[in-house]
């Protein structure tokens, strides 16, 4: 396989630092490269962002070469993405697929104004998006027994829960950690899907009610609800004797 | 005794100037945690906070379950395969070439 010469590959992969550590850091790969997008504007191009505009290039130019370099450095970060949006990892894949061939076939549309990776991630999440309503619809939970509860009063009625477990401890936590992956997904998919593009990929509500077509309200409304239903379906793994 | 005490702080909530009562707390916390309230809304939740035990553990437990769900995802990356299928790959780079 042509990778394009080892040096453009390693300018490449300096680039964007490396590919492998961006895996690991997947999940906030992305959030990354739109804060170093704000703070781009207005000053002089570095080393990094100079080759990042030369790969573009050379995808508008239909470099086969360019477009290897650019799928080994971003489907990783690309499956992650789709992968917590449909959940399923066949469709997240076809999801990666059809984003790839997107960025190349739309590459033209790309103005540099935001950088490479915010791009395509917003590609990836349109994919999962559409993959998602193409989905047959399951049975989902209901909320309202979830949501926050009021007395008579308009005074919250709210149990005393015994906190031991700090999110760390959680997270380190096989079986917990299990268990709130779950309960994420268990959310009905109006709900989590929200929670997921706001919360965990760090979209803005506006730039979320712009990938549902949906009203700022309304995206803020079912961000509260997925996550004070989350927050309660929560509550047992936050004491130690559950 | 705790019926009555209940009964009595509704009706500060709801009757005292600057209180709100936690239904009205409860429209505010997005915009609170966006940082996105006006100052005086602000001074006004953050009064009800001080004063009402059921929404200051509701608050807490509500951004603890945020930063839980954002650090939740950490831990399936890592168990995931770092690299993608390299089927995949091929696929991809298969499809692009027939859309020449
Ligand atoms: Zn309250």
């Amino acid at each position: 396989m042509n990778l394009g010469g080892p040096i453009d590959k390693l300018r490449f992969l300096s680039a964007r630092s490396s590919s492998r550590i961006r895996s690991c850091e997947e999940r906030n790969g992305y959030r990354k490269s739109q804060l170093i997008e704000r703070k781009l504007v207005g000053r002089a191009l570095e080393p990094s962002e100079k080759s990042e505009q030369e790969l573009v290039q050379r995808l508008k130019d239909k470099d086969p070469a360019a477009f290897e370099i650019f799928v080994r450095a971003h489907a990783g970060s690309m499956l992650a993405v789709a992968r917590r949006i449909v959940r399923d990892e066949t469709i997240a894949e076809d999801c990666v697929q059809e984003a790839l061939l997107s960025v190349y076939r739309n590459i033209e549309k790309f103005e540099g104004r935001s950088a490479l990776g915010s791009w395509v991630h917003q590609i990836t999440v349109n994919a999962a998006l559409n993959q998602l309503k193409k989905q047959k619809g399951r049975k989902e939970l209901s909320l309202d027994p979830l949501l926050p509860m009021f007395d008579d009063g308009s005074l919250r009625v709210e149990p005393r829960v015994q906190v031991d477990q700090t999110p760390e401890d959680i997270v380190g936590n096989e079986k917990l950690r299990k268990y709130v992956l779950e309960q994420i997904e268990s959310l009905p998919d109006p709900f989590r899907v929200v929670l997921i593009l706001r919360d965990i990929e760090g979209f803005s509500t506006s730039e979320v009610a712009d990938f549902l077509g949906d009203t700022v309200a309304a995206i803020k409304t079912r961000l509260h609800r997925a996550r004070s239903a989350l927050k309660k379906l929560l509550e047992p793994i936050w004491s130690e004797d559950r | 005794m705790a019926a009555i005490i209940r009964s009595l702080r509704s009706g500060c909530y709801q009757n005292l100037p600057g209180m709100i009562t936690c239904v009205e707390f409860e429209d505010f916390i997005l915009d609170y945690l966006e940082g996105s309230l006006p100052k005086r809304q602000r001074i006004i939740f953050e009064i009800h906070l001080a004063v009402c035990r059921e929404c200051r553990d509701y608050l807490t437990a509500y951004k603890k379950t945020i930063e839980l769900g954002k650090r939740i995802f950490e831990g399936t990356n890592a168990s995931v395969p770092e690299s993608v299928p390299e089927d995949l790959i091929a696929a991809v780079l298969a499809a692009r070439s027939s859309a020449e």
